[in-house]
């Protein structure tokens, strides 16, 4: 009876450590599903920043130099935002 | 698409022919974060001692590289065509990402690594100079990039004097 018992626990214990490497499989691959979707919306930003920023330099020319300071600074602020999705995501994944 | 209007140029068979002033951005907020790094190591140093200082050392200079990379690659790439900028630009975002996050990834289990103030300073760092360099960007016809530096009254005074 009490071999049976032990076993028991034994594989309750097994199954709760599944349970719990599965719970962690799936939180890894939710961040990793997460950093991918915070990199989508910056990669659609930085697209409409420089198409806009070449209709202007078509525009007036004489206004390149404005426009590309201008899109380099966009394109930074943007990019925080793939930044702060990349470290949510180590920081959910491996501390 | 064709025209036959004789003055039609197409703007992505231009290139630049000025100064980059991107490259001037760059180079300003490579300074700026030189004088703050200090700030965020000390303070990362406070809380995680000095594993804590060496991986906030190691996500400022990851940004300040950032930064550098990318003002590079738009104003080498605006020198030979406007096309090939766009192309780097959209592309340099990609290839930036993946530098970063395959930097962090191969010393995150090394023992001085720690990666909560790593990533905080990665955040802060990025926006706080951008943020800190809008105050110093002009963004006017005659001064694209960076607002001029004004001119002590000695200078200015010399200057006039040499004018005369």
């Amino acid at each position: 009876m009490e071999a049976l018992t032990r076993i028991a626990r034994a594989g309750i214990r097994v199954a709760e450590l599944t349970a719990a490497e599965e719970k962690a499989n799936s939180a890894a691959q939710m961040a990793g599903l997460a950093y991918g979707l915070a990199a989508i919306g910056p990669g659609v930003g930085i697209g409409i920043i420089f198409g806009k920023a070449i209709e202007s330099m078509a525009r007036q020319p004489e206004s390149a130099g404005m426009v590309r300071t201008t899109m380099f600074l966009g394109v930074a602020f943007t990019e925080a935002l793939a930044l702060i999705g990349f470290v949510a995501f180590i920081l959910l994944k491996f501390a | 698409m064709k025209t036959t209007d004789p003055n039609y140029v197409n703007v992505l068979s231009m290139h630049d022919t000025g100064p980059a002033p991107e490259a001037a951005i760059g180079r300003d907020i490579i300074r700026r974060g030189a004088i703050v790094a200090p700030l965020f190591i000390g303070l990362s140093a406070l809380g995680w001692g000095a594993n804590g200082a060496w991986s906030a050392t190691y996500g400022l200079v990851l940004i300040l590289a950032n930064y550098g990379l990318a003002a590079w690659l738009v104003s080498y790439t605006a020198k030979i065509s406007y096309a090939l900028m766009m192309g780097m630009t959209l592309f340099g975002y990609i290839i930036r990402l993946a530098i970063i996050a395959a930097a962090v990834y191969l010393v995150r289990n090394l023992g001085w690594v720690e990666l909560v103030p790593m990533g905080v300073t990665i955040i802060v760092a990025h926006v706080g100079l951008l943020f800190w360099e809008l105050r110093y960007v002009s963004l006017s016809l005659a001064y694209p990039g960076l607002k001029p530096k004004p001119q002590s009254q000695q200078e200015s005074s010399s200057a006039q004097a040499n004018s005369l």
